[in-house]
């Protein structure tokens, strides 16, 4: 049977494994847009910017800070990174929150999306116009460099940390949200907040912290990304409407339907591939396509 | 408009009537220069704004008047559009008076600027772009494709590799018109030298992934793997390929299309060894090192590249013409260009009646982290291929101005 | 007409407020601005070029703000309209050797029927999940492009000729052209201006400001949403084929979705919901990225700084805000 689609079983397999490992990583990069989506309804459209940012700040702690502040030997490594880039902007995220994005709420969804549009425009031109469009290439950290030889595919440690690293956040991303007490104030905050804030919650800050965290995710896959994609101005500009797209699909008010929808893209496209390769980059469309006309606001997701 | 065109009429007519055979003098008593190229976008690094020091330089070295009349360098960024291109080259030519463009990197965006030309009747000189049909297929009588083409990065590379022992090749595609050139005329050249084509894989422009097109290369266990695709495509393509292992393995990646500012965005260690063909390297001779060191001072420091050199020695020599026809009138100075040979010390050779520059190019290999001494010391050249290599013989061409015969 | 106009001037104005200027005087100023860019050909200071591809880009982003500004409805996809209607009508211009006004016709009935097609499978869904299908649906557009060999892929349809309009008057002399395109926009102009005033727009607007309360006065909310989407997108083929005309090519660019997202930049600039609003902020878009294409990155970043501008401060466009300020309907 095999030998009918023209490919081994073994090419299969190494196909269909790439192909979960880039699901679990589309997986992670949707996590953050799910989360400010399902509970702050706002769609986040500086996604794509905000990743871009993580891995430039990992690349710039690591090469061009030392410079910058006279200390040549400074230098910020990976290992640090995955925690300060996210952090970082996850600051600069809730002051776009707190100067901008808060007098939106109110208004039609369409602002919000047409704002963070712009804001992403923004931030990537002037990284292009800083760092150029070639962009800069981002060392594996040594531990992890090298890999194992699975028959005949050659699957790198990195990769592999990769796909652990992104299958931890988003579990710990659901069960934060679904199962502790704060992520049920989270959820209470989105369907009626006049309430929760009558009963003396914080809303507006539990609001701007949320924020904060789903773009620090966007951040924190930039930063496990960059030594795999060259880090590059527009390397968020090419994600962003993939990310999207699953999220819709997803359902853009269940977190567990973006991460599901995540791994299963990436095995589509694994497949695709394989068989059709130039439509790899079309097939998720037309997949968005066929779901939200047979389920109106996604697999999982609620119709508001 | 209209009133230029009246008053370019009575001037014709002025100048009929006191009997002077061939239009004489410059229009609009100046020669504009433009250059059209990619400042912002994918190809920003191969020509964008150096190619406009190059430009301004080219004139400043030739004493920055002509004929008694000065000499305007404008630049517009078509951001490797073709309805930019379009639309802006017709801007030049029409509102901006423009003479000549140079640049247009991008082979879609320069086939729309060379339709404009046609239309128009002024020249295009091509530096940045490559695809053989801009002087085979859709040339025409106003275009000069100055610095190389997908025929020369064949039969540099793809030659270059073949003899070196390595027969068996899988190809990884861009799907757009170029890649598909690239891989046809390389796949000719290997055809003709004994070499096979194992297999190969299209992949739609501006991927991020490339492991899945990379592991069925790996499995198609062909001794080359040869990426027939350009910009952010070829640098995801070969730091992927190392992160899997395949930089330093049994198989070899080969770039059918590498810019000298590609290898510094990737760096040298994944890039070590391998050997791609450009039409002209900096570091390649006295003439050429003495170029460099002037364009680096005022370039921050970064060498030039083969298009940007290129649009240098094509402004120089396009005024030289227009000296020795004593006019700007664009078929006298086609005439001129084409019918002496050029060599003003970084490039040598004769321009062909299909507007193809005949030079030799060079196969380049990149150094490894030791050897190379400075950021911009990056290569050496293995080998110069002639120029009759590295063009497709005009027995061979399917140009209307060879042929006779529209294609 | 004076009548049907006056009588929305008064429902519009809760509060009812002298206008300084009325519907008449606006009429007036409209001709007069017809007529002024009708002389534009004599004079140096603009480059007829330019507007001409002002006014492609005006009738589009008019179509957008017909769907958003009137209908409520987001759509992200528009440029598979503009584009198929620009790849359509290159074809027939350089292959079939049609004239001009034919060519365009065939563009816009491609355009519209793609329209209705769309419109059928996206009008079941609501919001932002409309919003996404239209956009999954104009890359589906864009990737067929980008196979079929009619486009001719990256290089795209070039050296569309322009023909002769009605077989007489030769387009390719630039002046010519230009009042074809002006008349093309005038004609695009009026249409809109119509239909927005006619009692189906009326219903339109209804369904915008409060679909529930339309569906129980006994309309058929989602007939007039499909009409409405159907006309946007033929309107917007008018659009993509008077490109290919002016400009002479048809690329990808066109079915790019950063195309759709140029004309909701430029309606909302301008002015969601009125008529001026869509052509002001076309002149305005392409004059800065004319302008700014020379430095490089910045078009980039000045259009996401007026996309943020817009949002925060000037939610009602320019237009949008002199129409407020003067109590008046442009």
């Amino acid at each position: 049977m095999f030998e009918l689609l023209g490919i081994s079983p073994q090419a299969l397999i190494s196909q269909l494994l790439i192909g979960l490992i880039n699901g679990s990583f589309y997986a992670l990069l949707s996590l953050g847009l799910a989360v400010i989506f399902g509970l702050l309804n706002v769609i986040n459209f500086t996604h794509g910017a905000l990743y871009m940012l993580g891995a430039m700040a990992a690349w710039i702690g690591l090469t061009q800070l030392g410079g910058w502040v006279g200390m040549p030997d400074l230098e910020l490594p990976y290992w640090l990174a995955l925690f300060i880039a996210p952090l970082v902007v996850g600051l600069f995220s809730i002051v776009i929150e707190k100067t901008m994005l808060k007098r939106l709420y109110h208004l039609d969804h369409l602002y919000g999306l047409l704002l963070t549009f712009g804001l992403a425009l923004v931030i990537e031109g002037l990284f292009r116009h800083w760092f150029g469009v070639l962009g800069n290439s981002y060392p594996v950290p040594d531990i992890l460099r090298g890999g194992i030889r699975v028959n005949e595919l050659f699957i790198p440690w990195y990769r592999l940390w990769v796909v652990g690293m992104a299958l931890a956040a988003c579990f710990a991303t659901w069960f934060f949200i679904e199962r502790t007490n704060l992520g049920s104030l989270l959820r209470a905050g989105t369907e009626n907040p006049r309430l929760l804030q009558a009963l003396g919650v914080n809303v507006p800050l539990i609001i701007t912290l949320t924020y904060g965290a789903g773009c620090a995710l966007a951040a924190f896959a930039g930063v496990l990304a960059a030594p795999i994609y060259q880090v590059t101005a527009i390397m968020g500009s090419d994600l962003i409407i993939v990310v999207f797209a699953v999220v819709v699909i997803g359902g853009m008010g269940s977190i567990a339907g973006s991460i599901l929808t995540g791994l299963g893209l990436g095995v589509v496209e694994g497949l695709t591939k394989v068989f059709y390769p130039q439509a790899s980059s079309v097939s998720i469309f037309v997949i968005m396509i066929i779901v939200l006309l047979i389920k109106p606001a996604g697999l999982f997701g609620k119709v508001r | 408009m209209k009133k230029r065109y009246l008053s370019k009429l009575i001037a014709g007519a002025l100048f009929a009537s006191v009997g002077v055979a061939s239009a004489q003098g410059l229009s609009n008593d100046s020669v504009n220069i433009g250059v059209l190229t990619d400042l912002s976008g994918i190809y920003s690094a191969v020509e964008g704004p150096g190619a406009v020091l190059a430009a301004q330089m080219a004139v400043e070295d030739f004493g920055g008047t002509v004929l008694g009349k000065p000499i305007k360098v404008t630049s517009a960024d078509h951001q490797s559009k073709a309805d930019l291109s379009a639309s802006k080259s017709r801007e030049m030519f029409e509102r901006d008076n423009v003479d000549m463009i140079v640049g247009n990197v991008a082979s879609s965006s320069a086939l729309a600027a060379m339709e404009v030309a046609d239309q128009l009747k002024r020249i295009v000189i091509v530096t940045g772009a490559a695809s053989l049909p801009i002087t085979n297929e859709r040339c025409n009588a106003y275009t000069v494709h100055y610095v190389y083409d997908t025929y020369a990065l064949a039969n540099g590379t793809a030659a270059g590799v073949l003899a070196s022992g390595k027969k068996t090749w899988f190809f990884l595609t861009a799907d757009y018109i170029f890649g598909h050139t690239l891989q046809r005329d390389a796949t000719e050249v290997i055809n003709a030298k004994g070499g096979k084509v194992v297999g190969s894989v299209l992949h739609p422009i501006k991927t991020t992934d490339f492991a899945s097109y990379l592991a069925q290369a790996q499995s198609s266990k062909a001794e080359v793997i040869a990426l027939a695709n350009a910009g952010g495509d070829t640098i995801g393509s070969i730091k992927q390929a190392a992160e899997l292992g395949i930089v330093g393995s049994k198989q070899t990646i080969v770039p059918l299309l590498m810019f000298t500012s590609d290898v510094q965005a990737l760096g040298l260690k994944d890039t070590a060894g391998m050997n791609f063909t450009v039409g002209w390297y900096w570091d390649f001779s006295d003439a050429n090192r003495k170029f460099a060191n002037r364009f680096m001072k005022r370039f921050n420091g970064k060498a030039p590249t083969s298009p940007q050199a290129g649009v240098y020695s094509a402004t120089l020599n396009y005024l030289q013409a227009i000296k020795a026809a004593g006019t700007d009138n664009s078929d006298a100075v086609m005439k001129q260009l084409k019918s002496k040979p050029i060599d003003d010390g970084l490039f040598k050779g004769v321009i062909r009646a299909d507007g193809k520059f005949e030079h030799d190019v060079y196969l380049l290999q990149v150094k490894t982290p030791k050897e190379s001494k400075n950021k911009n010391d990056i290569a050496k050249v293995l080998q110069v291929i002639p120029a009759k290599d590295a063009t497709l013989p005009l027995s061979l061409s399917k140009c209307v101005l060879v042929t006779g015969v529209k294609s | 007409m004076n009548t049907a106009t006056s009588t929305q001037t008064s429902a519009q104005t809760t509060v009812a407020k002298p206008s300084i200027i009325n519907t008449t005087m606006i009429n007036k100023i409209t001709i007069v601005i017809f007529v002024l860019l009708a002389l534009l050909p004599f004079q140096d200071a603009v480059y007829d070029l330019f507007m001409m591809k002002v006014f492609c880009f005006a009738i589009f982003a008019a179509s957008v703000n017909l769907l958003l500004g009137f209908s409520g409805l987001l759509s992200f996809g528009h440029a598979a309209f503009f584009g198929t209607s620009a790849y359509v009508t290159a074809h027939a211009m350089k292959e079939w050797g049609v004239t001009p006004e034919l060519g365009l016709l065939v563009g816009v009935v491609a355009s519209t029927a793609l329209g209705y097609v769309f419109g059928a499978l996206a009008i079941r869904r609501q919001g932002i999940y409309f919003a996404m299908i239209t956009l999954a649906l104009a890359q589906v557009v864009y990737f067929i492009a980008t196979q079929v060999p009619f486009t001719n892929g990256e290089d795209g349809i070039q050296g569309v000729p322009r023909g002769y309009f009605l077989g007489v008057f030769d387009l390719s002399n630039s002046s010519h052209m230009y009042w074809f395109a002006l008349g093309v926009f005038i004609v695009a102009f009026l249409l809109i201006q119509r239909v927005v005033s006619s009692p189906f727009g009326q219903v339109l607007k209804s369904i915008r400001e409060n679909e529930p309360r339309a569906i129980s006065l006994g309309y058929d909310v989602d007939r007039y949403k499909l009409m409405a989407f159907t006309i946007s997108a033929g309107l917007a083929g008018l659009g993509g084929g008077l490109k290919s005309l002016v400009l002479q090519l048809a690329s990808l660019g066109d079915v790019f979705w950063h195309t759709s997202g140029e004309a909701v930049l430029m309606t909302i600039l301008g002015g969601i919901g009125t008529l001026w609003g869509p052509v002001l902020g076309a002149a305005i878009v392409i004059n800065l990225q004319n302008y700014l294409a020379n430095l490089g990155g910045w078009s980039t970043i000045a259009t996401g700084a007026i996309f943020v501008l817009c949002v925060m401060a000037f939610r009602r466009g320019i237009v949008g805000e002199i129409s407020q300020r003067l109590n008046i309907r442009l």
